[in-house]
């Protein structure tokens, strides 16, 4: 196998596998749940619902925000990887990545309307526009909207270098993430620091790369007339 | 000794709320007097630990049924453990219950450091089956063993200046290893007002399920107070304190805008980050969210207390 085929047969299904690992253990324990409401508590829906634990709603809307977290992670750490080791064929990755972050964003806000909230709307409004760390969790959820629409390849060509522009977005919508993250925690904010130092590391290389990269070419060839003399001629 | 105008001890004053509930205390009497024979309803035969004699209190126990005994002993904070709600049953076991002594201090004719059999002695231990509700927004219902704090105090004879009881946990890192990072300011502190102290609802608990405490849910001895929010329920205790001033509560002092002294359960008043309207009920699946109710339901045994009062700022 070429590297295209690796990828396409090989690496790709294993993350989309990797990807998903989250969302069907997350599945059989709201069917162990879901079997025990109903009463039929056998040894086999308690097992599964015991994957959910005492408090299901909060660990299906915790798992879930967590897993688009550590997903949106993964996706920025794509390129710091692939310039640092060479493998270039990573980023063939990437895209998996980011819309599977997307799809674990958006089941965690459905679950919050749904399970957590109860379809309540009145205090679905309230939270949003009232409670900062909700208010930015879901600006983050609607600032993946544009970049799960414009993943396709068609996208990418119609979009040209404005697609690259609109995708930097990713940054601003990690740093949300984690700023909702550390603002939920009632106390114990270990695991976000930890979060937001590795963010920092992600970005903090990008903005090393950029400064060194502006800093190496001071006399980037300009567009004009003056700096061309070989046109002049 | 301090004596009031008249001669009469402080101590020997009738609690206010006995006063004013002396009607169905006789009734309570009564009632007490026919369940007197009865076992704990509420045993749970997988529990490693000793059964308690004890016998259900049914007036102050409510209706619904218990939260099974292994999320009450394996899903709770006890941030001496560590913050994770599993944390505490996986690492209480380091914790030494007995021997266990508590020194009684502050503005009290009798003080001092009492073995905990001591202590324990003179009290017939009850079941209550009450309603708990975590300021995060779920609740329980538990099955607590152990009789009421006023029955204790009374013991011990406060002086008129004891306006506060102070609780306070064991601080000991080797027994406690959460106490070793600063989250909160250890030891952990509690506290009430007397005249919450005194309500007949507000209990010491030396167990659950018809046996003695799990080192996880506080043992050897710790604070019931059911319509507050549990972290009011102080566990381990090692020392109980009547002040004047009051106590600085360990929440009300780490975040002090969202967690207050009062602690009343308050479905109007929202937390600054969540809605205390609604509560999920553990154990009871997907779909388990539920109105919560003014002061946990125990409104019209402790509305009184707070009479006047703007619950918005005292929260």
């Amino acid at each position: 196998m070429n590297v295209e085929q690796r990828y396409r047969y090989l690496y790709k299904p294993i993350v989309f596998a990797a990807c998903l690992v989250p969302a069907v253990l997350l599945s059989l324990g709201t069917v162990g749940v879901l079997l025990q409401s109903s009463g039929s508590a056998g040894a086999a829906a308690n097992a599964l619902a015991s994957i959910l634990g005492p408090d299901p709603v909060a660990k299906l809307l915790h798992s879930c925000g967590k897993t688009a977290l550590n997903l949106i992670l993964i996706t920025l750490l794509v390129t710091p990887v692939r310039q640092l080791t060479g493998f270039t064929h990573l980023v063939r990755l990437r895209r998996m990545l980011g819309l599977f972050a997307f799809f674990y964003a958006a089941l965690h806000f459905t679950i919050y309307i749904v399970l957590d909230r109860g379809m309540d709307w009145h205090s679905i409004v309230k939270d949003i526009t009232k409670r900062p760390y909700i208010t930015i969790g879901f600006t983050a959820l609607v600032i993946l909207i544009p970049l799960a629409l414009t993943s396709t390849n068609r996208m990418m060509r119609r979009l040209g270098r404005r697609w690259q522009k609109l995708h930097r977005l990713i940054y601003v919508t990690a740093i949300l993430g984690v700023w909702h993250y550390y603002w939920q925690v009632k106390r114990d904010v270990r695991l976000p620091l930890l979060y937001a130092f590795m963010l920092a590391l992600l970005l903090g290389y990008r903005l090393v790369k950029e400064w060194r990269a502006r800093r190496r070419l001071p006399s980037k060839p300009r567009v004009g007339p003056s700096l061309r003399p070989s046109e002049s001629d | 000794m301090k004596k009031l105008p008249g001669g009469i001890l402080p101590s020997q004053i009738t609690p206010r709320e006995v006063f004013l509930d002396r009607r169905s205390l006789l009734t309570g009497a009564l009632a007490s007097g026919a369940a007197a024979f009865l076992p704990a309803v509420h045993a749970e035969n997988g529990s490693p630990l000793p059964r308690l004699t004890c016998t259900l209190n049914s007036k102050y126990s409510v209706r619904e049924q218990p939260t099974s005994y292994e999320y009450v002993t394996g899903y709770n904070n006890f941030y001496e453990f560590g913050t994770d709600k599993g944390d505490p049953k996986e690492n209480a076991g380091t914790l030494r219950p007995k021997p266990w002594s508590v020194t009684i201090a502050g503005e009290a004719e009798k003080t001092g450091t009492f073995n905990l059999e001591d202590i324990l002695r003179p009290h017939p231990l009850e079941e209550r089956i009450y309603r708990l509700r975590c300021v995060e927004a779920w609740s329980m219902v538990i099955p607590w063993v152990g009789f009421p704090l006023g029955d204790l105090i009374k013991r011990f004879s406060p002086t008129s200046r004891a306006k506060y009881v102070e609780f306070t946990t064991l601080y000991d890192t080797r027994q406690m290893p959460g106490e070793r990072y600063p989250i909160l300011s250890w030891p952990y502190i509690e506290g009430l007002r007397m005249d919450e102290a005194m309500n007949p609802l507000t209990l010491m608990v030396v167990g659950l399920y018809g046996s003695v405490l799990p080192n996880q849910d506080g043992a050897p001895l710790r604070l019931v107070v059911p319509w507050k929010y549990g972290f009011k329920g102080i566990k381990s205790i090692v020392k109980i304190t009547f002040t004047q001033a009051q106590p600085r509560n360990t929440w009300a002092v780490a975040t002090p805008n969202e967690y207050g002294f009062y602690a009343n359960v308050n479905p109007h008043v929202d937390h600054p980050r969540w809605s205390q309207a609604t509560e999920r009920v553990i154990g009871k699946g997907l779909f388990a969210r539920q109105p919560t109710l003014m002061f946990n339901g125990y409104e019209n045994e402790v509305a009184y207390l707070y009479r006047g009062m703007d619950l918005r700022r005292y929260f």
